[in-house]
């Protein structure tokens, strides 16, 4: 997997005073949860389950800060109660999701979840904005910054297995 | 004496705590300074910040999303390390998210505190017995997650130890209050999070 456009993401979530990353382990993140736990300036959190990072961002809002969630599309499911605080409290909320069990996914396991994913992000209110291209990455981290932050809103965006390709088995 | 009486929806039940949670917690918050930050988890918990500190900036408070006011307090303490933070949730609530003990040890931010107040029961669905009374031990969890300043509370004499625990340790903080099983007056905020929200941040930042 290229580490270009993973860098730039990097680049415009720092250039946007973003420092605290929270994730779970993640192949399709590698890049970013490697660079944000070189970052003396950021704060690399691991969390135990994806739903720790909703309240984590609400948090950092909070207190002035800025944070981003990194998970794979099965985190999703587990982040859906904890939502209800992003959307109660009009907070925002960024999130990047490396997508499992979208295009030429090859485990049956990866499908529930991967095929649900958006629509379940969109019954609760988090706007989804997909990439398949790397040429589209700037363009669209950067307007999803715009929107989360901005706006108090919370945004999801999906990094598609045509960008990250597909896991081989 | 601050021992409470079982009474209301608690009627009847009983737990190995005797100390009144409102006393405890308004003793420990009041030794702690009206600086530090806040985070009441749902429920019992918030009934108790609130009735020790009113309905103050200072405080978000829960009304939803159980699970939630561990992880909450990690991300204000980490975007304020000048603030002292305080997490109040109860056990039902921790045992919801029991890992963020993990993941706040890892991150091990010294302006972090967490106290559980424990009455072994799910008071708001109805005083069902929590694991807690059934063996389940969270000042343990705490300790084998890797924080490394915990104290559990049993006697109010105790709680001075745990105030400067909170107070003075250099990492994450964890204190288990065992408090009786009961079911004090409900006290009531506004619902609107966002209202909370926005009026903490002017408080703390000078905008909302």
């Amino acid at each position: 997997m290229s580490t270009e456009w993973p860098e730039e993401i990097y680049g415009l979530l720092r250039e946007a005073d973003i420092d605290q990353f929270a994730y779970v382990p993640d192949a399709g993140h590698d890049h970013l949860i490697k660079r944000s736990i070189a970052d003396p300036d950021v704060h690399s959190i691991a969390l135990t389950t994806e739903e720790e990072g909703v309240g984590l961002l609400a948090g950092a809002h909070l207190g002035g800060g800025r944070g981003v969630l990194l998970m794979q599309s099965s985190g999703v499911g587990n982040c859906i109660n904890l939502l209800s605080l992003t959307r109660a409290g009009r907070f925002p909320f960024l999130t990047i999701i490396s997508m499992r069990g979208d295009f030429g996914e090859g485990n049956p396991w990866q499908i529930p979840m991967g095929q649900s994913t958006q629509p379940v992000l969109e019954a609760c209110d988090v706007t989804c904005l997909k990439i398949e291209d790397a040429g589209d990455v700037a363009a669209t981290m950067t307007a999803a910054i715009t929107m989360a932050f901005n706006n108090e809103m919370p945004v999801a965006v999906l990094l598609g297995q045509k960008l990250l390709g597909a896991k081989k088995f | 004496m601050t021992d409470a009486k079982p009474g209301g929806r608690a009627a009847g039940k009983t737990a190995t705590g005797h100390i009144d949670r409102r006393a405890c917690v308004k003793a420990l918050l009041d030794s702690q300074g009206d600086d530090v930050l806040i985070i009441a988890g749902l429920a019992g918990a918030k009934g108790d910040v609130i009735a020790a500190v009113g309905d103050a900036p200072r405080v978000f408070a829960f009304g939803g999303a159980m699970g939630a006011a561990a992880s909450m307090g990690l991300g204000l303490a980490l975007a304020q390390p000048d603030k002292r933070v305080l997490v109040i949730t109860g056990d039902g609530e921790l045992l919801m998210n029991v890992g963020t003990l993990a993941t706040i040890a890892i991150a091990n931010p010294a302006n972090l505190g967490v106290v559980c107040v424990d009455n072994e029961h799910y008071g708001e669905t109805g005083f069902q017995r929590s694991h807690t009374g059934l063996g389940t031990d969270l000042a343990a969890m705490a300790q084998g997650a890797g924080i490394g300043a915990v104290r559990t509370v049993r006697e109010m004499a105790e709680l001075d130890e745990a105030g400067d625990m909170l107070r003075q340790s250099n990492g994450a903080a964890f204190v288990l209050l065992k408090v009786a099983v009961d079911d004090p007056p409900k006290v009531r905020i506004h619902w609107d999070a966002a209202y909370h929200k926005n009026r903490f941040r002017q408080a703390l930042l000078g905008q909302p």
